[in-house]
């Protein structure tokens, strides 16, 4: 059969540079160099490569390059080269197309038409080097009023809540969908960070208990790994209702990947397919929903704050408001930017809403009806920088999720085929021999560097705007400016267009 | 006395550890072209076997056998550190034999080598541990 998908990239070697060392070929699993002995020469297929740069950052002589193959399909601004691949894809294998990581579609980043506000002349600017500067944060439901005995003393009926050193958490990646030592780089990491990581939905390894008290422990609809322990292991229990990648749609973690320690932690057979059904099979509603808050509360004696991850869908703002009168603690509200091991294309590509819009939508929502308090506002879906972070506890959010950004600093290259399980990377794999390239020492440590540095980002930030608490900054909507937007846009978001 | 020590369960057997050994003792500046076209012969080897690999160098022995057995003193001692010297090694090899690691190494022109934690040459710290990318090399104390 002729194959009539050609080459995206092209590896490029540079033959003066190039010293036949081969680690290049010992690090690609996807077998696209080789040695040929008789022509003394390494050979690059191209059609194999993926662009991990697995190669590239290994190379001792920087004799390599991949790039994009100029090898063209007569497209046009409708039949784009992208649109054209996809059918030939379909065409050969009869099957829904896979993609991995998040939406890639050019869509609004509201994130970049947002600026923040500094200060100037009328109110001092803080140096975070020089003046205390706070950005810790509890989530969880706050006291409605503040309460005093007969005596004049405040009585302490604060709820449960979750303590974080700054608003940065890992979410949800299931071990199975990454690898055993990226989960302990997370779990390290969260650690010495004084945050949490989130387990996903592929029940926690044995090993990870000790890291317990920043872990969140999560539930979702295949209910894969729950039991008494796990529950008790966690800081925090998390409702999986839907994830910004593939709203509406479950999970499928193929056979293949269902082996040793993941079948055992999953609580599954080996090589049987872990499907998540799209829907919880006992939620079909706001009061179902809370029958599961309150069992998982009660499960666990009140003592830890319940979770509810949805996606950014259409009429988030009035989903937010049932989920935060079914009893739940935070609402984790994922856009569609949000990465993933393996979804649809289609679903990724064309289903959900940015999380800046839901998030300012629940927010205004939440504080209409009066009922902020009653939850926390937790945001992910490609949040890329401290920039974003800001402007999303600026819009409103308590604190952000971060997953797609926690890889990268691993190593990740965004090379989106998680799904294929090859990861050179040793992130998205479960072959021993790739699982083994991720050193924890090595990735937690680049982890810990990463959300110190944004949290240092952020105070600086923080302190231009003459704000020293994280507290101060949440839904002060003041201190953002749209650029290019339109008024139902700055409407929504709440925010001035700047100059105004 | 600090010492590289080989962790089996990240050794991805890449092999840089090798190459960044020659290139090391090459004194040059560029990789490419200090190494095109020949073939190295390194101070620290990667032993494979099926699916498990790790590199192996000198282990600086307490009482090392290479020094007790060389004919001529070419091979010493200084800081904990084996040492060699090459004017003086007349290439008997009869270090190569006694060495239950393997890690000296017969030299084309006409004498032994052997891993010297890159003291001598232009990195000044040991260069597999430098360049190993999943730290499954570590120059420490033990």
């Amino acid at each position: 059969m002729i194959n009539y998908i050609n080459p995206q990239y092209e590896v490029e070697r540079d033959a003066d540079r190039c010293i036949k060392c081969r680690v290049c070929e010992r690090q690609c699993a996807n077998l696209v160099h080789l040695y040929n002995e008789e022509a003394d020469k390494m050979i690059s297929y191209s059609e194999k490569c993926v662009c991990c740069h697995r190669c590239v950052s290994l190379c001792p002589t920087r004799a390599l390059k991949i790039v994009k193959s100029n090898n063209t399909f007569k497209e046009n601004a409708n039949w784009s080269d992208q649109a054209m691949r996809e059918i030939y894809i379909q065409a050969e294998s009869g099957g829904v197309l896979l993609s991995s990581m998040g939406n890639p579609q050019p869509f609004p980043v509201y994130w970049d038409k947002m600026l923040i506000n500094a200060s100037q002349v009328t109110n001092p600017s803080i140096d975070p080097l020089r003046e205390p500067m706070e950005t810790k944060v509890y989530l969880g439901k706050k006291a409605e009023e503040t309460v005093r005995d007969e005596n004049g003393n405040l009585v302490c009926n604060t709820p449960v809540q979750l303590e974080l050193s700054t608003p940065i958490m890992f979410s949800a990646m299931s071990y199975g969908s990454i690898s055993y030592n990226a989960h302990a780089s997370l779990a390290r990491a969260a650690k010495e960070l004084k945050i949490y990581y989130n387990t996903g939905e592929g029940g926690l390894h044995e090993d990870f208990y000790e890291f317990g008290a920043n872990t969140i422990v999560q539930v979702a609809s295949g209910r894969f790994g729950v039991y008494k322990d796990y529950l008790e292991a966690g800081a925090a229990i998390e409702i999986k209702m839907g994830q910004g990648a593939k709203p509406g749609i479950g999970g499928h973690l193929p056979g293949e990947k269902i082996v040793g320690d993941v079948s055992k932690t999953r609580m599954i057979p080996k090589g049987t397919d872990a499907i998540s059904p799209a829907p919880h099979h006992d939620i079909y509603s706001i009061e179902d929903l809370r029958q599961l808050v309150y069992s998982l509360k009660e499960a666990t004696a009140y003592k830890k704050p319940v979770i509810v991850k949805i996606a950014a869908v259409h009429n988030v703002a009035a989903i937010a408001s049932g989920i935060a009168r079914s009893g739940a603690d935070i609402i984790a509200i994922d856009g569609f930017r949000g990465g993933t091991g393996a979804a649809p294309t289609r679903i990724r590509n064309e289903v959900g809403i940015p999380i800046e819009l839901a998030l300012a939508s629940v927010d205004q929502r939440l504080r209409e009806e009066g009922i902020r308090n009653e939850v926390s506002l937790v945001v992910g879906g490609s949040i890329r920088n401290s920039g974003d972070i800001v402007k999303a506890i600026a819009l409103g959010a308590d604190a952000v999720y971060i997953a797609s950004g926690a890889l990268i600093a691993m190593g990740c290259h965004l090379c989106r085929s998680c799904h294929t399980g090859k990861c050179n990377w040793g992130i998205a794999t479960q072959i021993p021999e790739l699982v083994k390239r991720l050193n924890p020492d090595v990735a937690s440590r680049r982890l810990v560097n990463l959300i110190s540095a944004w949290t240092h980002e952020i105070k600086e930030m923080m302190g231009g705007m003459g704000i020293n608490s994280i507290e101060a900054l949440r839904g002060n909507r003041l201190m953002l400016r749209g650029i290019g937007l339109t008024d139902k846009e700055l409407k929504i978001l709440g925010i001035k267009h700047a100059g105004e | 006395m600090k010492r590289v020590y080989a962790d089996e369960k990240w050794c991805l057997g890449c092999k840089l550890c090798e190459y960044n050994c020659a290139f090391a003792n090459t004194n040059q500046p560029d990789m490419a072209v200090a190494l095109k076209n020949t073939e190295i012969v390194p101070r620290i080897k990667v032993e494979e076997t099926g699916k498990i690999n790790f590199a192996v160098s000198c282990r600086h022995c307490k009482n090392p056998i290479c020094i007790q057995s060389c004919i001529t003193g070419a091979l010493y001692k200084e800081n904990g550190v084996v040492m060699m010297d090459k004017n003086k090694c007349v290439n008997c090899l009869t270090c190569v034999l006694v060495c239950p690691y393997g890690a000296i190494v017969e030299d084309s022109g006409g004498s032994v080598f052997k891993c010297e934690l890159c003291i001598k040459n232009i990195c000044k710290e040991p260069a597999c541990v430098k360049g190993c990318p999943n730290k499954a090399l570590l120059f420490e104390e033990r």
